[in-house]
């Protein structure tokens, strides 16, 4: 299993639309992808749930953590805290 | 029966109500034999769904906007969110529960825990998810969508409150009007509303259920009035107001480019606000004579670095080569508390609009706050620019950033750069500390600007933003009124102009006051700007000081604006 721990540093944290291109870049790996909000030490979700998502509350500089698991759990870590720190770009 | 609600488009309309109710769905709990057959019609139902989504969006994107569609893609993901169908085919399977009852059990779990949030805008997405929700359970139920027959003649629309959905299905060319019972001035029907340029008046309370179908109808959306079953006196006036808005507003449009003077010769100054460069181009079309207020915000938000001075330079000088020597009141940035920066740590606070914002923080800034001035005065060669500082409170503020900006013109000349000789400095009046102690301030600046919206806000010691407490937010109360008055005295006692840049300086009720107490300059959202040129050549200074002396003892803003309105007409 792939672990990470990301800052969220984007203005409306993972609302709106950074919301729906973080969904839509998790369901684009074929592992199984968790999302936890580490700053509320809240529930695990489903990264590939929009409604999940919205329910963590992740604000801006909130901690997020990853988990993978699955062929491609490496990349899907990599790529999702990538897109995270490049503020959505 | 005369309903009033608050006003969220302009316009005036007449036309039978036309009832617009959400059909409820009752959902029936049962024990179900076969888990799979049951899923199978959840997913046919969503197939449906999806189309009918789909169709929703292309219809509101060629008759609203890109923006309002969208919302059709978010519901969207809803239906197809895994968790939410993981969640359901759970229940389906181990408790054999129909599909029905596990979907709306399901939607209602996502819902509640947003809506317990206590955050605007996922309260907003509960409702949506709701909707996705009741969508699928119409089709699984075989409903059709809520009954639109009804609508097929042109009516004004009469609901509790309306969705995305429901707006987005109705066929616009038998929209004359909106009315809604709930809802608040930035609420969904109040934005579609004035997208389609239809009158909408929302929140009228829970009178507005006893109009039956068919009740002729009169709307006025500036009004915020609805008159339902109307006398022959009242129709006839709606009836004047509606042909002679739409020829009224053609000629107006064609005098725009006159100046405003009263019939008795006082010439006031018209100008804009505008919130970007392209702002400025539209503003001369309506016959803007200068910007009275261009907020430079639009150059900070939504980036990760910020502007630099060359960046700056550019978008100050478009503004300024577009008016020419046509005066432009800059004002310096104007952020903080709501108004968030992601390269400045600017911190949360509990009363954003009592915080470190505008110059508290610009001058907390000095290196930062160069950067503008610098870029502003480079750009000022050949223009009649002015600089004005927003948030101003005490007298040492004003020093201080009249010292930066010395500061900033010896370190631009330093650099081999013209700037222009004399260059207006002024201040925001909008704190009534500011308002309080105008004699005094007005000995510093050469100019105030009155920005009635915050001022109003912080007179009656209520957040403008609030819909709860729109009953506060009038800048005709006397309580403002009377501080205006004292600052445009103060000021021409000193010998310096005195402009108004909020809301009241276009609102037609409002302005006759301001030119009564000897207002020198309008500024205001440009497309207003033709109207109230019109309304103010209908007066003669003499009488709107008169006017002026007399509203300032009334005991409120509505008695203000009933004065105003009746003044010409006796």
């Amino acid at each position: 299993m792939e672990k990470g721990k990301v800052r969220v540093i984007n203005e409306v944290g993972l609302h709106a639309r950074p919301a729906a291109l973080f969904v839509a870049k998790a369901a684009s790996f074929k592992s199984d992808i968790r999302i936890h909000n580490a700053t509320k030490d809240g529930k695990w979700v489903s990264a590939k749930s929009i409604l999940g998502i919205l329910t963590l509350g992740v604000e801006k500089d909130h901690e997020i953590e990853i988990t993978a698991e699955g062929e491609d759990e490496v990349e899907a870590v990599k790529q999702i805290i990538a897109l995270i720190e490049s503020d959505f770009a | 029966m005369i309903l009033k609600g608050i006003p969220a488009s302009g316009g005036i309309a007449a036309g039978p109500a036309y009832i617009f109710r959400h059909s409820e769905v009752g959902i029936r709990r049962e024990t179900i034999s076969d888990p799979t057959a049951e899923i199978a019609r959840l997913n046919a139902a969503r197939d449906a769904a999806r189309q009918q989504l789909q169709t929703l969006r292309e219809k509101t994107e060629a008759e609203a906007s890109a923006e309002e569609a969208a919302i059709f893609d978010a519901h969207a993901m809803f239906l197809d969110d895994p968790s939410l169908l993981e969640m359901v085919a759970d229940v389906v399977n181990r408790e054999k529960l129909n599909v029905e009852a596990a979907w709306s059990d399901g939607i209602e779990n996502f819902a509640a825990q947003m809506e317990m949030m206590g955050d605007e805008y996922l309260s907003a997405r509960a409702a949506d998810i709701r909707d996705v929700g009741k969508r699928v359970i119409r089709i699984l139920s075989g409903q059709g969508e809520t009954d639109l027959s009804g609508l097929s003649a042109p009516s004004i629309i009469l609901a509790q409150d309306l969705t995305p959905s429901d707006t987005a299905r109705l066929d616009k060319q038998f929209v004359l009007g909106f009315a809604t019972a709930e809802g608040g001035p930035t609420s969904h029907t109040a934005i579609l509303a004035k997208a389609l340029g239809l009158p909408a008046v929302v929140g009228c309370g829970p009178r507005l259920s006893e109009i039956a179908s068919g009740t002729d109808m009169l709307i006025h959306g500036a009004k915020g009035e609805l008159v339902a079953n109307p006398d022959e006196a009242t129709r006839k006036q709606y009836e004047k107001l509606t042909g002679e808005a739409s020829r009224l507003a053609e000629q107006e449009l064609k005098s725009a480019g006159e100046h405003a003077v009263t019939k008795d010769g006082r010439q006031v100054e018209i100008v804009a606000n505008v919130g970007s460069p392209s702002d400025a181009v539209s503003a001369l079309k309506f016959g803007a004579e200068g910007i009275g207020l261009l907020r430079t915000e639009f150059l900070y938000l939504e980036r990760s670095t910020a502007p630099t001075e060359e960046e700056q330079l550019t978008a100050y000088k478009a503004v300024l080569d577009v008016m020419e020597t046509r005066p432009v009141v800059v004002r310096t940035l104007d952020v903080g508390g709501d108004k968030q920066l992601d390269y400045l740590d600017l911190g949360k606070e509990a009363n954003p609009f009592l915080g470190w914002r505008a110059i508290r923080m610009c001058l907390d800034k000095p290196e930062f706050f160069k950067i503008q001035l610098r870029a502003l005065l480079r750009a000022s060669p050949g223009h009649d620019l002015r600089i004005m500082f927003p948030m101003i409170a005490t007298l040492e503020e004003v020093r201080r950033s009249k010292a930066l900006l010395a500061e900033a013109r010896q370190e631009v000349l330093a650099g081999g750069s013209p700037v222009a000789d004399h260059i207006q400095v002024g201040i925001m009046v909008e704190i009534p500390a500011a308002a309080q102690m105008a004699d005094l301030f007005a000995k510093e600046v050469d100019f105030f600007s009155i920005g009635t919206n915050d001022l109003t806000q912080y007179t009656m010691a209520a957040e403008r933003t609030s819909e709860k407490m729109a009953y506060l937010a009038d800048p005709c109360h006397p309580a403002v009124v009377r501080q205006i008055k004292r600052v445009i005295e103060e000021g021409h006692k000193a010998g310096i102009w005195i402009g108004v840049c909020g809301e009241m300086a276009g609102d037609p009720e409002a302005a006759p006051v301001l030119l009564g107490l000897g207002l020198d300059e309008f500024s205001m959202a440009a497309p207003g700007i033709p109207h109230l040129k019109a309304i103010l050549r209908e007066w003669t200074y003499a009488e709107a000081k008169k006017l002026a002396e007399h509203v300032v003892n009334f005991e409120n803003g509505a008695a203000v604006r009933e004065y105003v309105r009746n003044y010409l007409h006796e």
